[in-house]
């Protein structure tokens, strides 16, 4: 294993150290505590959003906080999820008077943590509500099991929800905005190389020169399926035509894309991905209005992509190209 | 069971960690993100550390202890599951350094019932349930028989590797092994190897009191 680190032990807490001294007009970090919030918070009254999980998946959370997205965020040890006492800090922190919502992805031990958080927080008397992400169609959606994971389209239901929360809405109104995106939403990914969690040493799983991990997760967890190496062509159809099935999706609809890097994959192939999945739209009719290319949601080091559809509506539209301002997303104003 | 041996259970329970790190963390590649005995081992070094301060405290108050220290170090699934269900053993202790074994295996009872409903697993979804689930069965009907508690939890200790072992034909069902489908078969489930660690503890620390 080589990595840029001290000690295994030291990962988070460093990293936090550092991107608070690289974004100090953004975030402060809350004493004793892994939750980073907004240097400037925002007015009393409004909706706080708080959202976190294992780390590790830079620039998610800590990345999102700020003007237009997320009020605090909450890191847990690399892929593990944050213990309730630290999810509780990034509660208060974001608490202005009007209530909290918790956006969680969908993981065993998330949802536990955050369940906890939030009987501990209300206990303190600050109203919390929960929208948890579940976008992977890798994943079977079933009563039964876990159900799907909670992977990139996460950074929409904090750009959705947050740019609602910024104009006042109510907790009711942006729980409804965060749960009509989580309605909508679909990604998938895959990964040509595996990760190494630092705490472990080496890589979590073998991928052969010619092989992928198709419907991968996050947390270098086993994909679906391994199969032969893809163009980059053949990868876009592969993973749109998974979601396209999934959402039902039609020519002259709206949608919003991110193609998301999973952290070793160079910008040069993920602008390759980005073309063919926009031409793969076009060729189904499908109107392309936003699209996002780069890392949002990674998984240490490594290569492969995924990549999220957001069928829009005007709303949606307006409150996704709605000004924000956070470490790693800056969006001006749209002129139309 | 005495607040000693209490503490004695976590103490071999944390040496059996972090003996078996590398393979909990190894059983959790296969089927998950390769953290469970680092976790585990994490929160367990802290109770540890913390052990000068809940050596004399009676066995609610070190077990609120131990709880409460887990919750908040372990992080996962794993530190959700055993810090509240740890709770949910402290409300059953007595208030006192010492107390019987029917009252013991009403604490595991509660344990045992906090993480189904946290997990809202079942028997054979492959986790931890599948070692502590059929465990406390046992340790019940053992006391019901009339069979002293050293014995039953011995036997319990015996048989609880091959429990966790039979996990792995099972499918996961809850948890992150979930998502392989049909690919989580044929490995043993991390969280019921752990589990399997601590019933062993309790043998070797309770295991010779009565």
């Amino acid at each position: 294993m080589k990595k840029i680190i001290n000690q295994v032990e030291a990962v988070v807490d460093e990293a936090l150290t550092g991107l608070v001294r690289t974004f100090p007009q953004y975030l402060i970090r809350i004493p004793q505590s892994r939750v980073l919030a907004r240097a400037y918070p925002k007015p009393e009254g409004r909706v706080g959003l708080v959202s976190g999980g294992g780390s590790g998946h830079e620039p998610a959370h800590g990345g999102y906080v700020g003007y237009g997205m997320l009020d605090a965020a909450v890191a847990g040890e690399v892929f593990t999820s944050p213990t309730p006492d630290q999810i509780v800090e990034g509660i208060k922190a974001a608490d202005r008077g009007a209530g909290v919502l918790l956006v969680v992805k969908n993981y065993t031990g998330d949802i536990m943590n955050f369940d906890i958080a939030r009987e501990l927080a209300e206990s303190a008397g600050i109203t919390c509500a929960q929208v948890v992400v579940n976008d992977d169609v890798a994943v079977e959606d079933s009563l039964f099991t876990t159900g799907r994971r909670g992977i990139a389209g996460t950074i929409f239901v904090h750009k959705i929800a947050g740019a609602l929360a910024e104009q006042g809405a109510s907790l009711k109104e942006v729980q409804a905005v965060a749960e009509e995106v989580i309605a909508h939403v679909r990604s998938m990914g895959f990964a040509l190389t595996s990760c190494t969690v630092p705490a472990a040493g080496q890589p979590t799983f073998a991928l052969a020169d010619d092989e992928l991990e198709m419907g991968i997760g996050i947390h270098g967890e086993p994909g679906i399926a391994r199969q032969p190496m893809l163009s980059a062509r053949q990868l876009a159809d592969a993973l749109l035509k998974r979601i396209a099935a999934d959402l039902g999706l039609h020519a002259g609809q709206h949608v919003a894309a991110l193609i998301n890097g999973l952290g070793a994959s160079p910008l040069l192939e993920l602008s390759i991905l980005a073309g063919e999945v926009a031409h793969w739209l076009d060729q189904a009719g499908v109107v392309l209005d936003v699209m996002w290319t780069g890392e949002f949601m990674t998984s240490l080091e490594m290569a492969g992509a995924s990549v999220t559809l957001l069928p829009l509506d005007d709303r949606r539209r307006a409150l996704l190209l709605a000004a924000c301002d956070t470490p790693a997303l800056r969006q001006g104003l749209r002129h139309d | 069971m005495t607040n000693r041996e209490f503490a004695s259970l976590w103490l071999c329970f944390k040496r059996s960690v972090a003996d078996s790190r590398e393979y909990l963390n190894a059983l959790d590649a296969a089927i998950g993100d390769a953290d469970h005995g680092t976790n585990l081992q994490r929160g367990l070094d802290k109770v540890a550390a913390e052990r000068a301060a809940w050596g004399e405290l009676t066995l609610d108050a070190s077990c609120q202890r131990i709880a409460m220290t887990l919750l908040s170090t372990v992080g996962g699934a794993s530190g959700a599951l055993w810090g509240s269900g740890l709770l949910k053993s402290a409300a059953v202790l007595p208030n006192a350094l010492w107390c019987d074994e029917a009252t013991v295996a009403a604490a595991i009872g509660r344990f045992v019932g906090s993480v189904a409903e946290r997990g809202k697993a079942v028997i054979g979804d492959k986790t931890m349930l599948d070692v502590f689930l059929p465990a406390l069965h046992e340790l019940e009907a053992g006391l019901a028989r009339g069979q002293p508690f050293s014995q039953v939890v011995r036997q319990i200790a015996a048989d609880a590797g091959n429990w966790a072992r039979d996990t792995a034909a099972l499918q996961a069902k809850r948890g992150r092994a979930a998502y392989l489908g049909p690919r989580s078969v044929g490995h043993i489930d991390p969280g019921a190897w752990s589990s399997a660690l601590w019933w062993r503890c309790l043998a070797d620390s309770a295991g010779g009191g009565s």
